[in-house]
C-alpha cells in the first residue's frame, strides 16, 4: 500500500543512539493519509517496529499477529536488544512450538506510543523538533490496533490467521475482533478483560503518580533537560510487579527470607528478599523502558471499555451488522490472577454464548498469578496448541511436517 | 473411525448431517469429535470439569468450562439445531428448569436419561430394602451426584406437561440393545435408560 514507506534498513532519529543498533524491522504508515485517533487528533507519517518470524504462505492465510502487552516489545523470540534476555515468549512462540514458526507467519509489532522503536513520547516531533513528551496525543487500544491494521495491510496480508495476546495484549486482540471482524479467523484473548476494572485503573494510577513526583521528571520534559525520572519509574514497575504475581507464587519464593543477613536491621535497607527483588525489577526496568511511554500505555488500558463503545451491551460488540462475529474465540484465565481474573474472562464467554459465537474458554489452574501467561505452564500451551490446530484443520492450512 | 459409546451412537444418529449442535456435559468431547468427522457438525460444548474443557480444547474442540443450570441461559433462543444433553439430567438441581433451555436454545434437544424404573433397579429396591447400585449408576446414595431420578414415564408426563413433543424414542437395554422405538408398553420396565428426540410444541 502506498501509505507507507519501507525502512528495513535502521531510520534512526539523531537523539537516540540506541536505535542505531536497534535490530528489526521499520515501517513508516500513514504516511499520504494521516490516521485519525480516537481522541481525534490525527497523526501521519509515525514508525512502527516490527519483527517477524517464520514464511508467509502463498495465498498469505498462515499469519498469526502476535500484541504484546504493557511493557512488552516486538522480541518475541529472540535475545532482547537492551537486556539480552531470551524473547519474552520464546515457551509459547518457536519452531514446532504451540505458535509454530515453521508453520506460521508471526508478526508481533511494538504499539504505538511504545518506545523500541514505535514512534511514542520520547521521539523527535517533526513540527517542533524537540521530543514530544506530553505533547504526543493520547493513544487507546483502539488506536494501537489501527496501527497493527496498517502494518498488516502494508504486509499484503487481508486475513490473518490469529490474533493471539496476553493482559494488555489481549485488549487488543479483543479489539481486532470486534474491530475487523472480516480480517481475522481466530482470535485468542489471555488472561484478559473486555475494560480495565476499577482496580487496575487504580494501580495504574499509583504508578503514574510516583513517576509524576519524580523531581526529574519535569513535567514530562525530561529529554530536553537531560534527567531520568528513574526512581519514580522504578516504584511504579515495583508496584505493578506485585500485581503480576499471586500471594502463594511471593511466599513460595521469598517468603520472609532475609537478603544477604542473618538478622533484621532496625533500619530501611532491603532486609527481606522479596524488598531486594522488587528492587532490582525496578532498577532494571528503568534501563530498557521510558517514563512517558508508561504514563501513556496504562492510559490506554485505563481507557479501554469494549462494552460502552458498543452501546453499553458487551454481547453487542460481537454482533457486527446484526450477526454472530465469524471469529473463533479460544480464551484462557490463570486461577491465581487477580489482576485479570477468571471472572472477567467468563464475562467475555457469556457475552460470545449470547450471539452463539464459537468459543472455547480455559480456566488453567496454576498459583503463578497474572505472570503465568508468559511462564512455563504445559496445560495452557497444550490448550493453544489444540486451538490452532482445530482453526488450521478449518481454515484449510495443512499440516508441514518439520524436516527432521 | 472412532468408536464412542452404545447410547452416545444412538444420540449420534439422531442429529442431522452439517446441523450446528450444542453438547451439554460434553465429558472429553468424544460425541462432538465423533459428529464433527462423521456428520461435519459445526459442533460446540459445555463442561463442568476443567480437565475435561482442557481434554476437548486441547483436541481442537470449542468447548467452554460452565455450569449448564447457570450457563445455558446465555444462548438465545434456537441457536442450535440441536442441544444433548447425555445422562446428566438426573444430576441437575432443576432438571426442569435445565430441559426449558434446552428446548429453547435448542430447535431440538436429544436427552438420555438413565431409568429407574428397570427391573433390576425395581428388584435390588424390593429385595434387599436398599438403595440400588447398578453396573452404569454405580454410586451409594451418600456419595452420588445423581439427586433427581426418575423413571422413564415420570420423563415423559414432565415432557407432557411441558409442551414439549417426543419425536423419536430408543429404549436400551443393559448391552446397549435397542429394544424398543416407543417409550410406551413394556420400555419403563426393560429398558435400562431411553434417549429422546424432544421439540417444543408450536
Amino acid at each position: 500500500m502506498s501509505a507507507a514507506l519501507d525502512s528495513s534498513a535502521p531510520n534512526a532519529p539523531a537523539h537516540d543512539p540506541n536505535e542505531q543498533v536497534m535490530p528489526g524491522k521499520r515501517v513508516r504508515l500513514a504516511v499520504d493519509r494521516p490516521m485519525r485517533l480516537d481522541s481525534g487528533v490525527e497523526i501521519g507519517g509515525f514508525q512502527i517496529a516490527y519483527q517477524t518470524y517464520g514464511t508467509l504462505n502463498a495465498d498469505k492465510s498462515n499469519a498469526i499477529f502476535i500484541c504484546h502487552a504493557l511493557t512488552g516489545d516486538h522480541f518475541v523470540m529472540e535475545r532482547h536488544p537492551v537486556t539480552g534476555k531470551p524473547g519474552w515468549w520464546e515457551m509459547l512462540v518457536g519452531p514446532g512450538k504451540p505458535v509454530d514458526t515453521d508453520r506460521y507467519f508471526v508478526i508481533c509489532s511494538n504499539v504505538l506510543g511504545g518506545c523500541l522503536g514505535s514512534t511514542g513520547p520520547k521521539d523527535v516531533d517533526p513540527a517542533t523538533g524537540q521530543p514530544y513528551g506530553l505533547s504526543f496525543p493520547v493513544v487507546t487500544i483502539g488506536d494501537m490496533v489501527r496501527a497493527q491494521k496498517l502494518l498488516v495491510e502494508h504486509l499484503g496480508i487481508e486475513k490473518l490467521f490469529c490474533v493471539i495476546g496476553g493482559s494488555m495484549g489481549g485488549m487488543q486482540v479483543l479489539q481486532w475482533a470486534v474491530a475487523y471482524p472480516e480480517s481475522v479467523f481466530a482470535a485468542v484473548p489471555i488472561a484478559t478483560a473486555a475494560r480495565h476494572s476499577a482496580q487496575n485503573i487504580a494501580f495504574h494510577e499509583v504508578g503514574r503518580q510516583a513517576i509524576m513526583a519524580d523531581p526529574e521528571w519535569r513535567g514530562g520534559n525530561y529529554l530536553l533537560e537531560g534527567t531520568r525520572p528513574e526512581a519514580g519509574l522504578a516504584v511504579a514497575r515495583m508496584a505493578a510487579h506485585i500485581t503480576y504475581l499471586s500471594e502463594t507464587a511471593l511466599h513460595r519464593k521469598f517468603g520472609r527470607n532475609l537478603q544477604d543477613r542473618k538478622a533484621i536491621t532496625y533500619g530501611f535497607d532491603a532486609d527481606f528478599q522479596v524488598e531486594s527483588y522488587l528492587r532490582y525489577q525496578g532498577a532494571a526496568f528503568v534501563e530498557r523502558f521510558d517514563a512517558n511511554s508508561y504514563l501513556y500505555i496504562t492510559r490506554a488500558m485505563d481507557y479501554f471499555d469494549l462494552a460502552a463503545d458498543a452501546g453499553g451491551t458487551l454481547a453487542n460488540a460481537f454482533r457486527p451488522g446484526g450477526k454472530t462475529t465469524p471469529v473463533r474465540f479460544c480464551l484462557a484465565s490463570f486461577s491465581s490472577d487477580w489482576l485479570f481474573p477468571t471472572s472477567e474472562s467468563r464475562a467475555i464467554v457469556h457475552a460470545l454464548n449470547a450471539v452463539a459465537a464459537n468459543v472455547s474458554f480455559v480456566e488453567i489452574e496454576t498459583d503463578k498469578g497474572h505472570d503465568a501467561f508468559l511462564l512455563d505452564e504445559p496445560e495452557f500451551h497444550q490448550v493453544i496448541h489444540g486451538f490452532l490446530e482445530g482453526c488450521a484443520e478449518h481454515r484449510g492450512l495443512s499440516v508441514r511436517r518439520r524436516a527432521r | 473411525m472412532v468408536d464412542i459409546r452404545d447410547d452416545l451412537k444412538l444420540i449420534a444418529e439422531m442429529v442431522e448431517p452439517n446441523s450446528r449442535v450444542l453438547d451439554v456435559g460434553c465429558g472429553d468431547g468424544a460425541l462432538l469429535d465423533y459428529l464433527s468427522h462423521t456428520k461435519n457438525v459445526d459442533g460446540r460444548g459445555i463442561e463442568l470439569s476443567m480437565d475435561g474443557v482442557r481434554q476437548c480444547v486441547a483436541h481442537g474442540l470449542s468447548v467452554i468450562q460452565g455450569d449448564a443450570e447457570t450457563d445455558l441461559k446465555d444462548y438465545p433462543a434456537e441457536a442450535f439445531d440441536y442441544v444433548i444433553l447425555g445422562q446428566t439430567l438426573q444430576a441437575m438441581k432443576q432438571p426442569r428448569d435445565v430441559l426449558e433451555m434446552l428446548c429453547r436454545i435448542g430447535r431440538r434437544a436429544i436427552v438420555s436419561v438413565p431409568n429407574f424404573g428397570y427391573w433390576r433397579v425395581r428388584m435390588q429396591l424390593m429385595l434387599t430394602g436398599r438403595m440400588p447400585v447398578t453396573e452404569k449408576l454405580g454410586y451409594q446414595w451418600w456419595e452420588t451426584p445423581n439427586i433427581h431420578f426418575c423413571t422413564l414415564r415420570d420423563f415423559v408426563v414432565l415432557t407432557e406437561e411441558m409442551g414439549i413433543t417426543i419425536e423419536q424414542t430408543r429404549i436400551i437395554d443393559r448391552a446397549g440393545r435397542v429394544t424398543s422405538h416407543a417409550h410406551s408398553g413394556f420400555a419403563n420396565l426393560l429398558g435400562e435408560q431411553g434417549v429422546f428426540l424432544l421439540r417444543r410444541n408450536g
